[in-house]
């Protein structure tokens, strides 16, 4: 089947909706999602979102800009962060607005809560930022979003999977989709497509990601020509519950939470003297890493407890209810009374699709514009995270680049129309479903998956050297070989998960070689990227984002300048 | 551990059957686990929904020995060491494939409750305020992951005579709009539940709070919702 709209946004997390919502009545848009649009990953983010409305405490934007430049380790560009910084009041009203249910303080104003790496006068001592609904901050935001696209009938189609991006001519027209309930493909025509598909966090062992999160954003972009910026910053949340990975938000210890070794000891007083505990993720991840490896770990082993025992039960029900419930329903633990067993856990890529500050896809390390394409969220670099994102700016970068995304496509598709295309798009699809369904191989999809997961897991997390992400390359181009000879029993047309995940794990393997890659190439520490053999920050030779291209003899690394306009990159210490 | 799983497929099996699987696992696995242990190492043709893995996202919904649960929600443990676990779609929806349903109907039913907040007063510059009990009033209705488990369960929904019901789920959406402080269209959304197969098509059997996964009182949500409409109609008569 064929259809037309003016805009088509992939994916229905916190940024797709956000960007259908600024174009809907405007223009004729859709949204297309491969899970039913509530189920997207953006339900799991739980702290908070950061913004300096002062509600608790004296807070300025400036602080809040100085704060994600020096949490990004100086990689973030400058411009994109004070857009983001300047205009997160305006976000979190206009959330309050549509129905959001924050939670309150006693002026009945939007409470705030502490957050890792979130301080006053520039590093002076923490403060209250975090705007939140409990520890359901995401679900309750995408749910009032998706609501209003509902209530302005925003076209959804659920539960299509992108085959392809349709470039036709140098420009983005379109794409191709799966349809898992019908079993069909379909080719959806548009002036201008914006990719909100999210993280990758699945191509990791451990991770706090979604089945869903897969990446496939990422590699539709880079098959068709985009490179990938600054892939090898890959975050690891200090607090995933053990040992399954679950987030346990940061929010735990904006509470009060803290982090405790064998010994009892308040370990992040030796790492962070200031902020302690609520260093941001990159550290902390670090720091009990540093802990398991000396020994420090829970009973000899790799974890660590986080203590919310001294909260009291009102409080950490109040605010931190999921939680409690996670670790109540996984562990039989009851947080009011034990201390929880927590590890590092995969949980965001502060890389992506390099876009400039109002979406627009980049194609060159010259700020060439992909014309009809855009990308927001976490499937983009603008970037505001660098090599480490803080806490609860994930949520704001979507809502805030989600719009200028939505507004930006409403500029663009006045000047184009629907042009017929030269080729038939849904040929090359259709004949790539159809060999994968022929497959008759000997490889199992999850015995590669597994193994590539196992790989990146001990290749490429949070401590990295040559040596070991050479081998990492190596082995995950074999099982890219034994992808070849996969085969899949699922013949069926309609609800064939097992031709979806083959799809995806094509994608994970894919992106795992640029993971990898771009860390080989950045010889320096910085941020999550951290190099055993070069521990240090570099400024004279790595103050550069890392842009990952494909070319026909494989990938090729380039750079391009970090974009600097207030603050001096200085010694990052807490 | 043993499992019995529901399967039909309407391109090939004239009607549903059981099929009878075995996997390794740990007792601190979920059921998720093993369901997709058989779909990536027994049988790839099994299709069911899942997302988060965490009972955060809603879409695993199913009947787990005949009661609607998340199975990435339920432990290997909870269940008697031998035990077959009998796993099927949820009630009330119909089957698509083996244990997907569709949930258009389900969907359909809350986006008629009108569910956004209706305002007529112009937005503050700021916030609108709202008081900490003022916001605890609707808080356990915040926790909704729209799985559907509770009108799947209800034995309301479940009779055919009466499947029009619009169902816990619905009324707990709306009851999280009802009692918010800052929503101006109180009157007009209990007018919309004021029928049948609105609020008093709900003749507590309780079996939405007994199963829901996020442990929401719906029941008495549902209560206090009808006891707003006696309150209304009274005060206008």
């Amino acid at each position: 089947m064929n259809f037309k709209h003016d805009i088509i946004i992939v994916g229905a997390g916190i940024a797709g909706l956000r960007a259908a919502v600024e174009c809907v009545g405007k223009a004729d848009v859709a949204v297309v999602s491969k899970v039913f649009p509530t189920r997207s990953h953006s339900c799991a983010a739980q702290g908070g979102i950061a913004a300096s409305i002062g509600n608790e405490e004296e807070d300025h934007w400036e602080w809040h800009m100085f704060d994600t430049v020096k949490g990004s380790d100086y990689l973030a560009d400058q411009d994109a962060v004070e857009i983001m910084a300047k205009d997160a009041p305006r976000a979190i009203y206009e959330l309050e607005h549509m129905g959001v249910p924050f939670s309150r303080n006693a002026e009945g104003k939007i409470a705030q809560r502490n957050f890792g790496g979130h301080t006053r006068d520039y590093g002076k001592a923490p403060v209250k930022r975090a705007c939140h609904a409990s520890d359901r901050t995401g679900r309750v935001s995408m749910d009032t979003l998706y609501e209003q696209c509902m209530y302005h009938k925003v076209k959804f189609y659920s539960e299509h999977y992108v085959l392809s991006l349709v470039i036709d001519e140098g420009r983005c027209a379109g794409l191709v989709t799966y349809d898992l309930p019908k079993g069909e493909l379909n080719f959806l025509a548009a002036k201008a497509v914006l990719l909100a598909t999210g993280g990758c966090g699945r191509i990791y062992k451990t991770t706090s990601n979604s089945f869903a999160t897969t990446g496939d954003g990422f590699n539709l972009a880079y098959q068709a020509g985009i490179p990938l910026e600054d892939m090898e910053f890959v975050q690891f949340h200090p607090t995933g519950l053990y040992p399954l990975g679950i987030l346990v938000s940061e929010a735990a210890r904006g509470e009060g939470g803290i982090l405790r070794n064998r010994l009892g000891e308040r370990f992040m007083e030796r790492y962070a003297p200031t902020v302690k505990d609520l260093a941001p993720r990159d550290i902390v991840s670090r720091a009990i890493l540093t802990e398991i490896r000396e020994g420090r770990g829970i009973d000899g082993k790799d974890y660590v407890y986080l203590d919310l025992t001294h909260l009291g039960e009102d409080r950490i029900l109040k605010k931190l209810w999921e939680i409690t419930s996670f670790v109540k329903i996984y562990l039989g633990i009851d947080p009011v009374c034990e201390p929880i067993p927590v590890q590092p856990t995969c949980h965001y890529i502060m890389g992506g699709i390099p876009t400039d500050i109002n979406g627009r896809v980049l194609m060159d390390e010259k700020g060439t514009v992909a014309r009809g394409l855009y990308a927001t969220g976490e499937c983009a670099c603008v970037s505001v995270h660098g090599a480490n994102r803080l806490g609860c700016n994930s949520l704001l970068d979507l809502l805030v680049f989600g719009r200028r995304s939505g507004l930006a496509m409403m500029d663009e598709i006045p000047q184009h129309a629907n042009h017929p295309l030269t080729f038939d798009p849904l040929k090359m699809p259709a004949e790539k479903i159809e060999g994968l369904l022929k497959r008759e191989g000997t490889e199992k999809i999850d015995e590669i998956r597994r193994s590539m997961q196992s790989l990146m897991m001990e290749h490429c997390s949070s401590f990295r050297n040559e040596g070991s992400l050479e081998k990492g390359i190596e082995d995950i181009r074999s099982l890219k070989e034994r992808y070849k000879n996969i085969g899949i029993k699922n013949k069926g047309k309609f609800f064939n998960y097992e031709l979806m995940e083959a799809i995806e794990l094509d994608h994970q393997l894919d992106i795992s070689v640029v993971i990898l890659l771009s860390a080989l190439y950045r010889k320096e520490s910085r941020g999550a990227h951290f190099r055993e053999d070069f521990p240090a920050r570099d400024e004279q030779d790595y103050l550069k984002h890392t842009l990952a291209f494909q070319t026909p003899e494989g990938s090729e690394i380039r750079y391009k300048p970090v974009n600097i306009t207030r603050f001096q990159p200085e010694a990052r210490r807490y | 551990m043993k499992l019995e799983v529901f399967r039909y497929d309407p391109a090939k099996d004239e009607k549903p059957y059981y099929q009878k699987f075995e996997v390794e696992a740990e007792p601190t696995d979920r059921l998720l686990d093993c369901l997709n242990r058989i779909r990536w190492e027994q049988d790839s043709t099994l299709s069911f929904r899942m997302s988060c893995g965490h009972g955060i996202c809603g879409s695993d919904g199913m009947r787990v020995n005949g009661i609607s649960a998340l199975p990435c929600q339920k432990l290997v443990k909870d269940f008697k060491e031998g035990e077959e676990v009998l796993i099927e779609p949820l009630a009330v929806f119909r089957v698509i494939k083996d244990l997907v349903v569709d949930q258009e109907p389900f969907f359909d039913k809350y986006y008629s409750i009108r569910p956004y907040l209706i305002t007529r007063s112009p937005p503050p510059e700021k916030e609108r305020l709202q008081s900490i009990e003022e916001r605890q009033k609707f808080e356990d209705a915040t926790r909704c992951i729209l799985c559907a488990c509770c009108t799947a369960n209800c034995p309301i929904n479940q009779a055919e005579e009466t499947a029009n019901y619009i169902g816990p789920a619905a009324l707990v959406r709306s009851y999280r709009y009802l009692f918010d402080s800052r929503d101006e269209g109180h009157d007009e959304r209990l007018a919309l539940l004021d029928r049948k197969d609105g609020a008093w098509g709900c003749k507590t059997y309780w079996w939405c709070t007994r199963v829901c996964p996020k442990k929401i009182p719906v029941t008495m949500e549902i209560a206090a919702t009808k006891k707003s409409i006696y309150d209304i109609t009274k005060k206008t008569k």
